[in-house]
């Protein structure tokens, strides 16, 4: 055997030279990438439908009723409660939505074709979180705006709080679409996701208030719980109990663990 | 006799040490369970060869290019590209290629696509100059779902032009098209080929790699079973095949047979032997006037014959230049027809 191929001398035309022209680009985010990505975002009807004129119409179905905007909850109406609900549920059905879309990807192939390529498989999972993150904020924000509009209304200051925790605390769902987006071979996850996400958000009590009885008992363990809490938390000024943000955390760490194993199954080598 | 025996042994390729190869695979093993995909392959590409990796489906030729893009771990053996490892060369752009399995995202359009993947590279040639290499400028602005097999293709094939690349791979890239579309998409590729790009194609199509490769490497089962020019394949169908019912005959018969001029093998396959010649006027006269055969039947081996015997199962355990080919018309057949 010989071993031309391993020392490459120095002075040959084919050798590979040490150029930075060549050197894999550094940095997490490309914004090229990310422009490609949120422009897809806005072709994509369907996504916009669900995402951006669900909750404010679900919003306006549940929350508008004079008594609502009369009764208050503590610093603001239970219109302005019912929009953070919805607020929360859009912003969830959003950053899951764009976290799954990595299963529509891997189905096509397309993950493949960018192996090919020196993008790094960081970069591809952090430029998917951010463009959800991107469609959850457009989310919260049209149901806001919807809501202040038809009644909605409180404390200034708490109520954009409870709009910024709905959106910042829905990166949690970012994370259980990318572990679902790995996980499911489906080309059509959200078909799936969309009734475990709508029953996620009634064990949440976001579309009605749970009362008592099993299904509440069950609701507390569930992901929407926790966070249901602590985003209507200003509104009411009750306090945010610690049971909620232990929830919150954990149903997080369970999410993001299970993205990052299904992640590295998928980019290993095999 | 060896079914490498009428080429060059693999190793000869490997002749001239001066510089680093462009493609070194070495000892590659690839099991998946207990099959064998991959099982010993040795390979030496200069740079600047046109080589058709040629071999029916379940050769081992995706496996094999797996191995050599870092897609996939090697059991055993080594994988060397410029002398970098696969990823390392990927990363620096050095290897591209086109393969069956890389989807494209529908919903972009062609300039698009192109762009995008232009930015995950440090430098790259423009996206128009790989537009109009590919032939596809054309369609630029198409949305890639309205776009037909061989234009994805094409595409496909400008994507891995975008970091001008030293070593360009294609997994059967002429999979699925029309004949138009197969035509279009070689020129485009032969035209880069002249460029003094190494070139690595797998194919199924013996047609092609006669056509489009300097240098033909045959797989089968996991293994090389021949690597030489085209030429020298196109000569392992030379020939005929002259087939004659004999019922009961001796060996004196059959040596008789092997002795004449131009035979290289003769079979006994039931009542009938199998003679192969370059000379069947003096097989057929010899049968019909020295010995009692009937019903003698002469036939033309195409390239199609010489693949199959090379690369089919009888190729290591028996001559492989006769038998165990025509009348085994399986689905590599049909496909090369």
């Amino acid at each position: 055997m010989t071993t031309a191929a391993t020392t490459a001398t120095a002075g040959s035309t084919t050798a590979p030279a040490a150029d930075a022209d060549r050197a894999p680009r550094a940095g997490l985010l490309n914004p090229a990438f990310l422009a490609v990505e949120l422009r897809r975002l806005l072709r994509n009807r369907r996504t916009i439908i669900f995402t951006l004129v669900m909750p404010p119409v679900f919003f306006l179905i549940f929350g508008t009723a004079d008594a609502y905007t009369a009764q208050s909850v503590g610093h603001a109406n239970v219109t302005a409660w019912i929009m953070t609900s919805m607020a929360l549920y859009g912003a969830m059905l959003a950053t899951t939505g764009g976290g799954a879309s990595v299963s529509v990807e891997r189905a096509q192939g397309w993950t493949r074709q960018l192996r090919l390529t020196p993008l790094r498989p960081a970069t591809y999972v952090a430029t998917k979180v951010v463009v959800a993150m991107v469609l959850g904020l457009a989310s919260a924000l049209v149901v806001t705006v919807v809501g202040l509009v038809s009644g909605a209304s409180g404390d200034a200051g708490r109520v954009a709080l409870s709009v910024a925790l709905a959106w910042a605390g829905s990166v949690v769902f970012a994370a259980f679409g990318l572990f679902m987006g790995y996980l499911l071979p489906a080309e059509n996850v959200m078909q799936i996701l969309g009734p475990v996400l709508a029953l996620l958000a009634f064990a949440g009590g976001l579309f009605v208030p749970l009362g008592d009885g099993l299904f509440a008992d069950i609701a507390q363990v569930s992901p929407t719980y926790g966070l249901a809490e602590i985003v209507r938390a200003p509104l009411t000024g009750d306090g945010v109990p610690v049971w909620a943000v232990v929830n919150v955390l954990a149903w997080a760490a369970v999410f993001v663990s299970g993205a990052a194993w299904r992640f590295r199954r998928d980019t290993a080598r095999v | 006799m060896d079914a490498t025996a009428p080429l060059a042994p693999p190793d000869a390729a490997r002749a001239p040490a001066a510089g680093p190869l462009a493609i070194d695979l070495r000892g590659l093993r690839k099991s998946f369970g207990p099959v064998r995909a991959v099982d010993g392959i040795d390979l030496a590409v200069r740079p600047g060869e046109v080589v058709a990796f040629l071999g029916p489906n379940g050769a081992g030729k995706t496996t094999t290019i797996d191995l050599l893009l870092g897609l996939a771990r090697p059991d055993a053996g080594t994988v060397r590209v410029h002398g970098l490892d696969p990823d390392r060369a990927i990363a620096e752009g050095r290897v591209a290629a086109v393969l069956q399995t890389g989807g494209l995202l529908k919903d972009l359009t062609v300039r698009e696509t192109v762009r995008v993947t232009a930015s995950f590279f440090r430098a790259t040639r423009s996206t128009a100059e790989v537009l109009r290499r590919a032939g596809i400028e054309d369609i630029a602005d198409r949305p890639v779902g309205k776009c037909s097999g061989g234009q994805q293709q094409r595409l496909r094939f400008a994507l891995a032009l975008l970091p001008d690349p030293d070593v360009l791979v294609l997994d059967e890239p002429t999979t699925g098209m029309d004949v138009e579309g197969r035509r279009a998409f070689w020129d485009a590729l032969r035209a880069d080929a002249d460029r003094g790009r190494t070139i690595l194609f797998a194919t199924h199509y013996l047609d092609e790699a006669d056509a489009y490769a300097d240098r033909v490497v045959l797989v089968s089962h996991g293994r090389v079973v021949a690597d030489g020019s085209a030429a020298q394949v196109k000569n392992l169908a030379a020939g005929r095949l002259v087939s004659a019912a004999l019922p009961g005959a001796d060996d004196a018969e059959v040596a008789a047979l092997r002795a004449l001029p131009g035979v290289r093998a003769v079979e006994r396959r039931g009542d009938r032997l199998l003679v192969r010649t370059t000379d069947s006027d003096g097989v057929a006269r010899h049968l019909l006037t020295a010995t009692a055969a009937s019903d003698v039947e002469i036939t033309a081996r195409g390239l199609e014959d010489a693949f199959l015997a090379l690369t089919g199962d009888g190729a290591t355990t028996t001559d492989p230049t006769v038998g165990t080919t025509a009348d085994r018309p399986t689905e590599t057949a049909r496909s090369l027809a």
